[in-house]
C-alpha cells in the first residue's frame, strides 16, 4: 500500500516526445484509471511507473521513493498484461509462485499464498492446469493472482480486459471492483473503454495526445468535461457539438437557424456577441411537445436499442447533425419534424479557439 | 479421394509398395551381406541371410577389420562422441547467440546477426582450408575437440531460434523483470523450457549432420585412435590389391546407420511438434 506521485512527467522516443508533461498524485489505496484513445500515451505512462520505459525527464514515487531509476522488480509493482503474458510452460500454481521464488521467500509461505490467492480467484480446482488448458477469463484470473501473491505496493493493469468477450469482461470488472475493495491496493488501470472506466475508477486521468486533458472522478469528468477532447471522449453516443453565437446580453445563446436558448441566471457577460461551441449529450435531449425550449428536428436514421432508440438527424436548414438518445422505442418516419427539448443545466460551453470549458 | 475405388487402391498401394521396396533393397543387400562369410557372399552373391550374423558383428566390434587398426567399437564411440558434442555444442551456441541477437541491444548486433547470416551461404568446404589452418595451429588436430568444435558454429540453428524467440511475446519478459528475475534466469527458466520442441527437432537433425561428418574428419585425423565409424568404412575400402572383408564392412555399415535410424525412431513425435507446433 502506497502512495504513487507522478511529476511532470515526459517521455521521448528518439526526437518524437509523446508524453509532454504529466502530474498526478495518486492517493493510498487509490483506483486510478488512466483513459484515452489508442495512441495517447496511456500504456507508455503505465510502463514508465513500472519501470519498462525510461522516464525521460521528471520523477515518479511511489511511497515517498523517486524509483526513477529502479528495475521494475525493485519498485514493488505488480501487472497485469493484456494478453496476460503467463508462462506457457508453467502450470497456474507456478505461475504464480515464480515472483516469490524469485524473492527468495520460504516455501511454505510461498504455499500459503498462492493456495489463498487461488481461493480469492476461484482458482483452487485448476492450481496443475497449464495456462493454453484455461479460457480467457480464468487466464485473466491467473494473472491477478501472480499478483495478488506477491502483495505489492502498487498494481497495475494495462488494458486487462481487451482481449475477453463482452460478457466475460463485464463480470471481470465485477470482480476487479471487488477484489480493489477488499485488498485496498493502490491501482492504476489503463484502458481505452469508458464503461470499464466510469465503473472501476475512483478517479479518471483522460489522456489526448501525450497530455492528461483531465483528472477527476467519474461523475465530475462527465458532468463538466474539462474541454472539447474530453467532452466528445466520454459518454456515449458522443456529445454533440454546434457552432453558437452568445448574445449581446450575455444570457441567451443564438443556435443555428435563430433558435434562441436563454442561459438560467449565469451571464456569460465576457462573451457578448462571441461565437462559442455548444455541446449537448443526447442522452440531455428530450422529446416534448409543448416545452419553452423546444426546437425543431428532423429525423434521418433511427437505431433502436430495445431500452433505448438512438435518432441521428438534424436541425435547422444549415444541417447541423444532432444524435438523440430517448429512452424505450420510438418509431419514427424518415423526415418526421419532432420537437426536442433542452436541459438548461445539462449545456456545455466551449471557446471555440482554445477549445476549453466555459464556465458561466 | 474420399470415393472407394478399390482400384484405385490396389493400385496407389502397389506404386508405394514398389517405391518402398527400390528404396529399402540396397540396405537388404547390405544387411544380407554381412551375415556371410567372405567366400560365400565373393562367390555368388545369397539373397536370403545367413548364419554368420552374430559372429561377423562381433568381430567387427571388437576386433574391427584388417588394416584399419581399430574396432567398430571404437570407431563408434567416436562419432558418438563428435555427433554428441557437435549437436549439443551447436544448439548451446545457438540458443546464446539467438538470446542475444533477440534480447540484448549493443552496438552492431544487426551486423553481428547479418554476419552470422552470411555464413548460411558458405558451405563447409569453402571455409575448409583455413578451418583447417586454424585448427592445426591450435593444435587440436587429432583430437575430440578438433573434431567437435569446428564444426559447432551454426548459422541455420542461430537463425531458427532467433526466429522463434522473435514470436515469444515481449510482455513475458516484461512480467519476468517485474517478477524480479535476471536476463539469465529469463533464459533457464522461460525461453529454454518453451524452446523445448525446438531443440528436440533440432536435435535429430544436428545428430544426423553430425554422425555423418565426412570431410572434415578425414581432414583432422590421422590416427586410428580418433576415427570416426565412416571414415572406418572408407579405409577399410582402400586395401588396394588385397580382398576387401565385405561382410565386416557390411556389418559397419548397418551399425553406422543404426544411431541415426534409433534417434529418428525414438524422437519422432518431438521431431514433428517441434516442425509444426509453438507453445505460446
Amino acid at each position: 500500500m502506497a502512495d504513487v506521485s507522478i511529476r511532470n512527467v515526459t517521455k521521448q522516443f528518439g526526437k518524437t516526445e509523446v508524453i509532454h508533461g504529466i502530474s498526478c498524485d495518486i492517493r493510498d489505496g487509490e483506483f486510478i484509471v488512466i483513459l484515452g484513445p489508442s495512441g495517447c500515451g496511456k500504456s507508455t505512462l503505465l510502463r514508465m511507473i513500472a519501470g519498462l520505459e525510461e522516464i525521460s525527464s521528471g520523477e515518479v514515487a511511489i511511497d515517498g521513493r523517486v524509483v526513477n531509476r529502479m528495475e521494475p522488480a525493485e519498485r514493488d509493482i505488480a501487472m497485469v498484461f493484456q494478453n496476460y503474458a503467463l508462462y506457457p510452460h508453467m502450470t497456474v500454481y507456478r505461475n504464480m509462485a515464480y515472483g516469490l521464488k524469485m524473492r527468495r521467500m520460504p516455501k511454505d509461505e510461498i504455499d500459503q499464498r498462492v493456495r489463498n490467492a487461488a481461493k480469492v480467484l476461484e482458482l483452487s480446482t485448476l492450481l496443475d492446469r497449464k495456462p493454453r488448458q484455461l479460457s480467457g477469463g480464468q487466464r485473466q484470473r491467473v494473472a491477478m493472482g501472480r499478483c495478488i501473491v506477491r502483495e505489492p505496493k502498487v498494481f497495475l493493469f494495462d488494458e486487462p480486459l481487451s482481449n475477453l468477450d463482452a460478457k466475460l469482461r463485464v463480470q471481470m470488472r465485477l470482480e476487479i471492483r471487488k477484489l480493489h475493495e477488499d485488498l485496498k491496493i493502490t491501482s492504476v488501470y489503463v484502458t481505452h473503454d469508458q464503461v470499464e472506466a466510469m465503473t472501476l475508477g475512483d478517479r479518471l486521468v483522460v489522456m489526448d495526445d501525450g497530455y492528461a486533458a483531465q483528472t477527476g472522478s467519474p461523475i465530475e469528468v462527465y458532468e463538466r468535461p474539462a474541454n472539447m477532447f474530453v467532452a466528445g471522449f466520454i459518454g456515449s453516443p458522443a456529445m454533440n457539438f454546434m457552432e453558437v453565437t452568445v448574445q449581446e446580453s450575455g444570457q441567451a445563446l443564438k443556435l443555428p437557424g435563430d433558435i434562441q436558448i436563454p442561459l438560467n441566471g449565469s451571464a456569460l457577460s465576457g462573451w457578448a456577441g462571441k461565437k462559442a461551441i455548444l455541446g449537448i449529450r443526447p442522452e440531455h435531449l428530450e422529446l416534448d411537445s409543448k416545452g419553452p425550449l423546444s426546437i425543431l428536428f428532423t429525423v434521418g436514421q433511427v437505431e433502436l436499442l430495445g431500452a433505448d432508440t438512438l435518432v441521428h438527424g438534424h436541425i435547422s436548414e444549415e444541417k447541423v447533425t444532432l444524435t438523440v438518445r430517448l429512452p424505450d422505442v420510438h418509431r419514427f418516419e424518415k423526415q418526421a419534424t419532432i420537437r426536442l427539448s433542452i436541459s438548461q443545466e445539462k449545456l456545455h460551453l466551449f471557446d471555440p479557439e482554445t477549445k476549453k470549458r466555459i464556465d458561466g | 479421394m474420399v470415393a472407394h475405388r478399390p482400384f484405385q487402391t490396389f493400385v496407389t498401394h502397389g506404386i508405394l509398395i514398389l517405391g518402398a521396396l527400390v528404396l529399402a533393397f540396397p540396405i537388404y543387400v547390405t544387411f544380407v551381406a554381412s551375415t556371410h562369410t567372405i567366400e560365400e557372399v565373393t562367390k555368388s552373391f545369397p539373397l536370403l541371410p545367413g548364419s554368420h550374423l552374430v559372429e561377423n558383428y562381433l568381430r567387427a566390434l571388437t576386433v574391427g577389420p584388417r588394416d584399419v587398426g581399430a574396432t567398430v567399437g571404437t570407431m563408434m564411440l567416436n562419432s558418438l562422441i563428435m555427433a554428441l558434442g557437435i549437436t549439443f555444442g551447436k544448439i548451446s551456441i545457438s540458443l546464446l547467440a539467438a538470446f542475444a541477437i533477440v534480447y540484448f541491444r549493443f552496438r552492431l548486433r544487426n551486423v553481428f546477426f547479418w554476419m552470422i547470416f552470411i555464413t548460411l551461404m558458405l558451405p563447409i568446404e569453402v571455409r575448409i582450408l583455413p578451418t583447417y589452418k586454424v585448427a592445426a595451429d591450435l593444435k587440436l588436430l587429432d583430437s575430440y575437440s578438433g573434431l567437435i568444435f569446428p564444426l559447432i558454429a551454426s548459422a541455420t540453428a542461430t537463425f531458427l531460434f532467433r526466429q522463434f524467440f522473435m514470436t515469444v511475446p515481449d510482455e513475458l519478459c516484461e512480467a519476468h523483470r517485474i517478477d524480479g528475475g535476471g536476463p539469465m534466469r529469463f533464459f533457464f527458466d522461460i525461453l529454454l523450457p518453451m524452446s523445448r520442441t525446438s531443440i528436440a527437432a533440432l536435435f535429430v537433425i544436428l545428430f544426423i549432420y553430425g554422425w555423418n561428418q565426412y570431410l572434415w574428419p578425414l581432414l583432422i585425423t590421422s590416427d586410428q585412435k580418433y576415427y570416426t565409424l565412416l571414415i572406418g568404412i572408407k579405409r577399410m575400402l582402400d586395401v588396394g590389391e588385397g580382398q576387401a572383408e565385405w561382410p565386416i564392412i557390411m556389418a559397419s555399415t548397418i551399425l553406422a546407420m543404426l544411431p541415426p535410424v534409433l534417434v529418428v525412431i525414438f524422437m519422432q513425435k518431438q521431431f514433428v511438434r517441434g516442425m509444426t507446433e509453438t507453445e505460446k
